[in-house]
């Protein structure tokens, strides 16, 4: 079972056989600062993800988690700061944002499948509609995504048919279906029924070895501790604290990181 | 275990029994139905024709010779309503969805078309019908541009004018009603704001709207009888040539009959439609 391309092949990274991070910045985050009416919701965020890296936000709610994945994907505008993909420079108003979305992939907290598409129309709509791959080419690959992850019965069916577990996993399918940079996860399982929060973390585990770069904000320490590569810990806005998982989870100096993650272990 | 199982089980005696009960309330509540529906219509009928006027009035509007006589053709007219029915769809459709994107879309720069659209929707709805009527009627050709057309022809363009302002307002109430996390997924894909529109919004929003689209569609159907105005010889025109020669009311019953039927699938339909919708939303309820 394969997702997507293998990366630099498998190293010996955290998460039991990951793909290596390597040097090359995938997301370069510079200073970001967001206020919402009045509210500072992020104050000068630096954060960089490099190619084949997992990185999981956690902190606590309204801490900015959601924003800053929002300004990575420029469905929000900054205040201050620059956001570069790649070498691109994608916080300048001048670049295309369509074009620059098409290069990330999005998954959301309540899965957004489109109910009036099939589960296949879902997965094939961006190929089809942005990349201008043709039906026949994009349905092929669709199946492929959708076998992969055991939903290959379903693919003619309207999301609605489909547990939480299986929409959520469908959701995922339809953000790497056109093979973006770099794939945003939003805590994806919190609308989930708790017994459905495993086969969805499974296939994030499945894309992490195959190599695809992910940033995702995420309340489950259990799972960012087993898979991610690295831990930023946001606080009131600012990177309180970053690192391997390792350290921030056991070894942290930081107070407030100790007081927040002891609420998960209470 | 299968599910056959627990089906094949025969039902307990207190099912049986409630079961029963139902059968008989549903018997009760139908015959109930029956016997006071009879008793109005002839309850009705008997005040009618004890009318001191009723012979008149059926000798007037309920002759059956005349009725015969003039059939031909107010069927003739009325097929001009039904072609001038079919056109006007197919420009109100077309009209509003342009009208309620445009009032959707964001952006200085497109402040000049969606005021233009706000105050097209607001003046339109705020005109009666047989005004627009005249005045597209008799302003425009008069105006000596255009080409002489048949009075059907402008008659449709004042329809068209007058109901897309109203169908959308419908449009646009169900674009809003798409929540916005569609829009934001459609966008994270990499779908350009038309796109999404065309793809995501319009299909959704389309779906949402539907039982009041037909709702205009019914209204529609009876206003195309408006076009006699003008002089286009449609069902209402005819009839009332027809009124004219037998000194006699009835082929405009015959009219207003023939728009009843054309219109009567479309109201059950709607009725029914809408009632699914609103099943399927208020899935689990029995009250």
């Amino acid at each position: 079972m394969s997702l997507i391309e293998p990366g630099s092949g498998p190293g010996s990274g955290p998460g039991s056989g990951a793909a290596t991070p390597d040097a090359a910045p995938v997301l370069r985050l510079v200073g970001i600062r967001k206020s919402f009416e009045g509210t500072e919701v992020l104050r000068g965020i630096d954060l960089t993800v490099h190619r084949h890296e997992i990185v999981a936000l956690i902190g606590a709610s309204g801490s900015g988690k959601s924003t800053l994945l929002r300004t990575a994907n420029l469905l929000e505008q900054i205040d201050d700061g620059q956001i570069f993909l790649g070498d691109d420079d994608i916080s300048d108003p001048r670049a295309k944002a369509d074009r620059i979305r098409s290069r990330i992939g999005v998954v959301f907290q309540h899965f957004n499948l489109f109910p009036h598409l099939s589960v296949l129309d879902n997965v094939t709509l961006a190929s089809r509609a942005v990349h201008r791959a043709s039906r026949v080419e994009a349905e092929r690959r669709g199946l492929e995504l959708l076998d992969s992850i055991g939903l290959a019965d379903k693919a003619r069916e309207f999301p609605d048919r489909l547990s939480g577990g299986q929409q959520q996993r469908a959701a995922i399918v339809r953000s790497i279906a056109t093979d973006p940079e770099l794939l945003l996860l939003d805590e994806i399982t919190s609308a989930l029924d708790p017994e459905l929060v495993g086969e969805v973390l499974d296939l994030v585990r499945e894309l992490g070895r195959g190599g695809t770069t992910i940033l995702m904000a995420t309340h489950e320490m259990a799972f960012a501790r087993d898979v991610a590569h690295r831990v930023v810990f946001l606080d009131k806005g600012v990177v309180a604290e970053a690192g391997p998982p390792a350290q921030l989870f056991e070894h942290s100096e930081n107070p407030r990181t100790r007081e927040f993650l002891a609420r998960f272990t209470a | 275990m299968s599910t056959t199982g627990i089906d094949a089980r025969p039902p307990s005696s207190i099912e049986l029994d409630r079961r029963a009960f139902r059968r008989q309330q549903t018997t009760r509540s139908t015959l109930i139905a029956i016997v006071s529906t009879v008793v109005f219509a002839v309850a009705a009928w008997i005040f009618v024709i004890n009318t001191p006027g009723w012979s008149r009035v059926q000798q007037t509007f309920l002759n059956w010779d005349v009725a015969v006589a003039a059939f031909p053709r107010v069927i003739e007219g009325f097929w001009l309503n039904v072609r001038v029915l079919i056109y006007s769809v197919i420009g109100v459709g077309i009209v509003s969805l342009v009208l309620a994107t445009v009032r959707t879309l964001r952006g200085p720069i497109w402040f000049p078309l969606r005021a233009l659209a706000a105050g097209y929707t607001d003046l339109f709805r705020g005109i009666p019908l047989i005004i627009v009527l005249y005045l597209v009627g008799y302003g425009i050709p008069g105006l000596g541009v255009f080409p002489r057309m048949p009075a059907e022809f402008w008659g449709t363009i004042a329809l068209v004018t007058v109901y897309s302002a109203y169908v959308s307002e419908v449009f646009r109430a169900g674009i809003e009603a798409v929540h916005p996390s569609q829009r934001l997924a459609a966008r994270s894909l990499g779908l350009s704001y038309s796109q999404s529109m065309r793809r995501v919004i319009l299909p959704q929003a389309v779906r949402k709207v539907t039982p009041a689209l037909m709702n205009d569609f019914v209204a529609l159907q009876k206003d195309v009888g408006l076009i006699s105005v003008l002089g286009a010889v449609d069902a209402v025109r005819a009839a009332q040539i027809e009124t004219a020669a037998y000194f006699n009311f009835t082929p405009y019953v015959v009219a207003g009959l023939l728009f009843f039927l054309l219109a009567l699938p479309m109201i059950r339909f709607t009725d029914w439609y809408t009632a699914r919708v609103r099943r399927r939303e208020q899935m689990g309820s029995i009250v």
